[in-house]
Formats: structure tokens, C-alpha cells, sequence
């Protein structure tokens, strides 16, 4: 379901500065599809990829983000330097920190407002969640050093880190591509037999370890810098498509049997003891394979020019994809909000579809006021820095 | 005189039963099903001791090992009576009128599964039981303990309980839609049916049936808002759920051997 540019032509935008707008496309998609994952389970949530197969919508978001984030950055070192460069990316670290700090805020008051109101004897001991809020001062400290993190709000913290390791990542990538995809597969495997981690607070480690998923980041920093192109060969054999649908479809049967428990007798348990558990936190190599197959069919049979992508139906999709930072903390934010209205209506079936289609219709608002704001509102202000770092071009830096 | 005295004790059996109903019909509500499909308690593991020991010596003891999930608010009359451990020993009871079955409850609260694993070889040695049903993964849920300390604790804790000589059910968290957002319940979820799978122990989804009752409207687990009534009935039919998964893994089920 990704998206990149790999197809032979695919990698033309540069020169031309044009939008590579299936990049925008299926990260709208994958901030939808967060969205809808933060919910609890509902009709829409069928239609997320996570229940097809081995990778959800994190690895989609990771991925273009480290693609959009190299392209962006990277023209502005070739044509800034290496320290304006820097200092751009660290300004875009300094919002993505901000906007994880204004969630963890509402959070709090999420959480807050639960403890106080909430009383069910049945669940006494999940309340036990709530203990954090006898020290406040340690565990707010703790969130602004990334440690402490609610349940849902581990991507920014990941991408903020990846973001902070742009810099050298691009510097290494214009010496040797080659050479940077390798260093990030060899830290990729040493976080995997030396059990490489970031601790959290109170307890446990990162939700995302940053030491596996930088794989996805850097190899979408390589494909931007011209690996893509480079790959079009392997890509557009045929053998490589009949690998790739082999494997989603031998995904999609695996994961047919989490949701229908009563069909997990067909499965062989050797393969269920060499394959479980499927680490999300250390990006399990089945779904890092997951989310290459997938991308590389979507680059096979959606070439860059699909008129499709200027159709007005996938609008709101791309302009989505086009403010992410700011659309995915909206996401986080209509998440609680849909949960809390859910909880104080005990809505049915009914409501919860309501509640999630409204989420993404104001999502879809939200990001065309943003580009409105771009586009008009500010548009004699910020007009000049638009070809060096701004982090919107191509789909954004977030 | 003689049919006087019938008559006064026709009434007082009338009365005790009249003050009975009510009590009773707070326990079991007749309204509720406590309806589970059959996938979610199907399991391959078996509980041979169990099958052995009520065939041959009629008796059974067992131990659960839980934190407060495992209990309902203490606080609260009968809160012992009413909580799944003691539903499942009546709903045995009922089922094997000729067999005793003991069952004696441990409750560790606010304690993961690493920090309940050393006390276990003693819990053990005292108790001897032939079942041990171990209901876990909450604390550590709550606390995001690391999944791979967790799995290591879980792994020790059955092989602990194994060697002890008893047969071992896992029981997994409550389905608890309210806190989704603020407990990652799934990665435990996931590693509790990978021991499960590993020791060849049958494991209680009770996760995937509350939530399969959420959904199908049989109990609202979602609003604020509840008196211990919901408790009581849930735990009511967690404890129902759980003697069929009992006697289904034992291979006690009358219906299955035929």
C-alpha cells in the first residue's frame, strides 16, 4: 500500500520541483488509517490494512515520512549546506516535540477526567492506570524527556528521534547511498541480537524501538535519494510481483486465523512457533517484508501520472497527506475525543460509525483550511523559503 | 395440631423461599445467557491430571493465582461468593455432585508476573493442587512492563507450576474498552497464547469473551457508570465460561466421549 516512487519514471520530480502526489496520497491514508485504529474496533476498522496482513499504517507513515523528509531536506543541502540544512531540520524537530507535548496535555486531561468520574467495580484494578497522577511531577518531567508515553502516542516520539539523526543520515547518504542503507541494516540486526532498546518510564522500553524502525525511515531516505531508481529493474520483474503476491497472500491467510480462531488448527505449529510473536516494537522482519511487497505492488500498478490522483474524490486523502504533522495530531486528539464520546453516550454500533466518519471529515476540513492558510492566507509572508526547507513541499518533512 | 403444624412449616418453606428468590436472582440473573461461542473455549491443550483425579479419586483442588480481576471489590457483601473463582467451583460442583472439588484463591495484587514467579514453588509445596489456574497480565499491561521480561517471567512461572505437578490453565485480562486508550492490553495478549502454545497449556481468552459479550450486547461494559450488579453478573458468567472450558479440556464432558 505504499507508495514510492520507485517505477522507472517515478523519480523525475526533483528537477521539476512537482509534487509526487502518491507519496501524499497514501500518507493521507495511513493517517486515516491510524485514526480509525485508535478507536476502539468498529465497522471501518475492517477496512484497515493491519487485519490483512503483517504491517499497519505506522510502517506506511515511517516510511514516506523518511522519503518526503530526505527529498525536502536533502535539495536543501545540496543547495543551503550542510548547517542551514541542519537547522532546518532541527526547527521541524522543535514543532514535532511541541505537538507531542500539546497531545500528552490533553491527554492528561483525558485521563484525568476519567479517574475522577469514572466507577465500575468490575475494572477496579485497570484504574490502577491512573496511579501516575499521585506524582505528577515525576511523570510529567518524564514525558517531556519522551520517557513516559500514553498508549497511542509513541509515533512522534519515534520521528522525533529519526528526525534528529536526519542530518547525518543525509550527509552520509550524498557520500555513499550504499554504504548508509547498509550501516542502517547492520544497526537493524544489532538491535536484534544485542537487544538494543530505549528504556521508558515507569517501566518497559520504547513502544517503537528507534534503533529497528530507523530502517524504514533511512531506506525511505535512500529510495528518495535515488535508490528508487535505481531499484526499477527489480522492481518491474515479474518474478518480484509473483514473490510479493505469494507473500501478502501467505500474510493475509495467517492473519484470517487471529480472526477466526476457529481456523487455526490449519496452521502448522512449527510455522507458529518460528513466527510468533510478530514484534511490533523491534519491526519484525515479516513486517518490514509485509510493507515492501505491498509498496512495491502499489508502485507497479499506480504509476505516478493515474489521473486518478487529480480526481476530486482523492482530494481530501492528499490534502491529508500534505499537512500530516498537524492532521496526525488531530487524529490523536479526535481519537480520545471520539473514545470519551463514546464512553459518556454508551453509544452502539450506530454512534461509533458516526464518530469515526465525522473524525475524518473534519480531518479532511482541517487540512484544507491549512492548505488555505499556505496558499492565501500566508502567502506573502512565507512565499520565498518555498523551494529550500519548507516542510510541506512534497508532502511535508512531518 | 398435626396439620397446623404442617401448614406453619408449609409456610416458612414458603417464606424462606419467597426471601430466597430475590438473593438468588441477584446471583444468576435468568435474563442473562452468559452465551459463548464455542471457538472461544475450544483449546487442543489437555488437563490430564484433572481428568485422572476426578475419574479415580472423585476430588479435586484447585488453586487461583490472580490479581483484582479476580476478585470483586471487597467491600462489597458476598464479594467473594460472587466472583469468578467461586462461580466456577459451584458451577462444578453442580455439574460432579459426587466429586469434591476444593478450590482456594490467591489473590497478588499490583504484582506482575515477574514479581509472582519466586513465591510460587512455596505457594506450591502448601497447597498441592492438581489445577492451577493462573490469571495474569493485567499489572503488567498497566505498568507496559517489557513483553520479552514478560514472556520470560510467564514461561518460568508455568514451567515453576508444571513441575510443582499440576495441570495449568492461563487466564488473560479483562476486556476493558474504557481504559483501551490508556492500556496496550494486545502485545500481552499475544505473548500469554504464545507460552500458552509452547507448554501445551489450555489458555482462557477472557479478553476475547467479554469482548465477543460487549459486542453482542449481552453485558455494557463501556459506560461510566455501574453498581457492582454488572460485576457480579459478569464474573457470573466468567466463572460459567470457565467449568466448560474446564470439563471440554479435561475431556470430562460426557457429550464428547460418547
Amino acid at each position: 500500500m505504499i507508495a514510492i516512487a520507485p517505477a522507472v519514471p517515478a523519480i523525475a520530480l526533483p528537477a521539476a520541483g512537482e509534487r509526487e502526489l502518491r507519496l501524499d496520497l497514501f500518507r493521507g491514508l495511513a493517517l486515516w488509517l491510524i485514526f480509525i485504529d485508535h478507536l476502539p474496533p468498529n465497522l471501518l476498522t475492517w477496512l484497515t490494512i493491519r487485519n490483512y496482513g503483517f504491517s499497519d499504517a505506522t510502517e506506511i507513515f515511517i516510511f514516506i515520512s523518511g522519503y518526503t523528509a530526505a527529498f525536502v531536506y536533502g535539495r536543501a543541502m545540496r543547495e543551503a549546506g550542510f548547517v542551514v540544512a541542519t537547522a532546518r531540520i532541527l526547527r521541524r524537530v522543535w514543532q514535532i516535540y511541541v505537538a507531542h507535548v500539546f497531545l500528552f496535555t490533553i491527554f492528561l486531561a483525558e485521563i484525568s477526567y476519567v479517574a475522577t468520574s469514572f466507577e465500575n467495580p468490575l475494572y477496579s484494578e485497570e484504574m490502577g492506570i491512573m496511579d501516575f497522577l499521585k506524582q505528577p511531577d515525576i511523570t510529567i518531567v518524564q514525558a517531556l524527556l519522551l520517557r513516559f508515553r500514553p498508549v497511542n502516542m509513541d509515533v512522534l516520539p519515534l520521528y522525533i528521534v529519526l528526525m534528529l539523526f536526519l542530518p547525518v543520515i543525509l550527509w552520509l547518504i550524498k557520500r555513499s547511498p550504499d554504504l548508509t542503507l547498509g550501516l542502517s541494516v547492520a544497526l537493524y540486526a544489532a538491535t536484534w541480537q544485542f537487544d538494543l532498546y530505549l528504556s521508558a518510564y515507569p517501566n518497559g522500553v520504547w513502544v517503537f524501538n528507534p534503533f529497528a524502525w530507523q530502517l524504514l525511515f533511512v531506506f525511505g531516505a535512500w529510495c528518495a535519494q535515488g535508490g528508487a531508481q535505481r531499484m526499477s529493474r527489480i522492481l518491474s520483474s515479474p518474478i518480484t510481483l509473483w514473490i510479493c503476491v505469494a507473500y501478502l497472500l501467505f500474510a493475509f491467510l495467517v492473519t484470517l486465523t487471529w480472526y477466526w480462531p476457529q481456523l487455526s488448527y490449519l496452521m502448522p505449529r512449527r510455522l507458529e512457533q518460528w513466527m510468533y510473536p510478530i514484534s511490533k516494537t523491534d519491526l519484525d522482519v515479516l513486517r518490514f517484508a509485509h510493507f515492501l511487497a505491498l509498496a512495491a505492488i502499489t508502485v507497479r500498478f499506480l504509476p505516478k501520472d493515474w489521473p486518478g490522483l487529480k480526481s476530486p474524490w482523492l482530494r481530501p486523502l492528499i490534502l491529508c497527506g500534505q499537512h500530516s504533522l498537524e492532521i496526525f495530531c488531530l487524529g490523536v486528539f479526535l481519537a480520545f475525543a471520539g473514545h470519551f464520546l463514546l464512553a459518556e453516550l454508551s453509544g452502539g454500533a450506530g454512534l461509533h460509525f458516526v464518530i469515526s466518519i465525522s473524525g475524518i471529515l473534519i480531518m479532511s476540513a482541517a487540512a484544507w483550511l491549512f492548505s488555505w492558510y499556505k496558499h492565501n492566507a500566508d502567502k506573502s509572508g512565507s512565499r520565498s523559503k518555498g523551494t529550500g526547507g519548507n516542510a510541506d513541499m512534497a508532502g511535508g518533512g512531518a | 395440631m398435626k396439620s397446623y403444624s404442617g401448614l406453619v412449616l408449609g409456610l416458612i418453606a414458603l417464606a424462606g423461599f419467597l426471601a430466597a428468590v430475590p438473593a438468588r436472582a441477584e446471583e444468576t440473573p435468568a435474563s442473562v445467557s452468559c452465551e459463548v461461542p464455542d471457538y472461544l473455549l475450544a483449546t487442543e491443550s489437555a488437563l490430564p491430571k484433572v481428568e485422572n483425579a476426578v475419574k479415580n479419586k472423585h476430588s479435586l483442588d484447585i488453586l487461583v493465582i490472580g490479581s483484582r480481576s479476580s476478585t470483586i471489590d471487597s467491600t462489597v457483601n458476598n464479594s467473594e461468593v460472587a466472583a469468578y473463582p467461586s462461580r466456577l467451583q459451584a458451577a462444578l460442583k453442580e455439574k460432579w455432585p459426587s466429586v469434591a472439588v476444593n478450590l482456594s484463591v490467591e489473590i497478588q495484587a499490583k504484582k506482575t508476573a515477574e514479581e509472582i514467579v519466586p513465591g510460587l514453588a512455596k505457594l506450591m509445596e502448601g497447597k498441592k493442587p492438581i489445577l492451577v489456574i493462573w490469571q495474569t497480565g493485567t499489572v503488567d499491561a498497566i505498568r507496559s512492563v517489557d513483553t520479552e521480561d514478560f514472556r520470560t517471567a510467564l514461561d518460568e512461572g508455568v514451567v515453576a507450576l508444571q513441575e510443582a505437578g499440576a495441570d495449568v490453565i492461563l487466564i488473560n485480562p479483562q476486556y476493558s474498552p474504557r481504559t483501551e486508550t490508556m492500556i496496550s492490553a494486545p502485545p500481552y495478549l499475544d505473548n500469554m497464547r504464545v507460552v500458552a502454545q509452547q507448554h501445551d497449556v489450555p489458555l482462557f481468552d477472557r479478553f476475547a469473551i467479554m469482548q465477543h459479550w460487549a459486542e453482542s450486547g449481552e453485558f455494557d461494559l463501556f459506560s461510566a457508570y455501574h453498581g457492582v450488579e454488572l460485576a457480579k453478573r459478569v464474573h457470573n458468567c466468567i466463572g460459567q465460561a470457565l467449568s466448560r472450558f474446564v470439563i471440554d479440556a479435561a475431556h470430562l464432558n460426557p457429550a464428547q466421549q460418547n
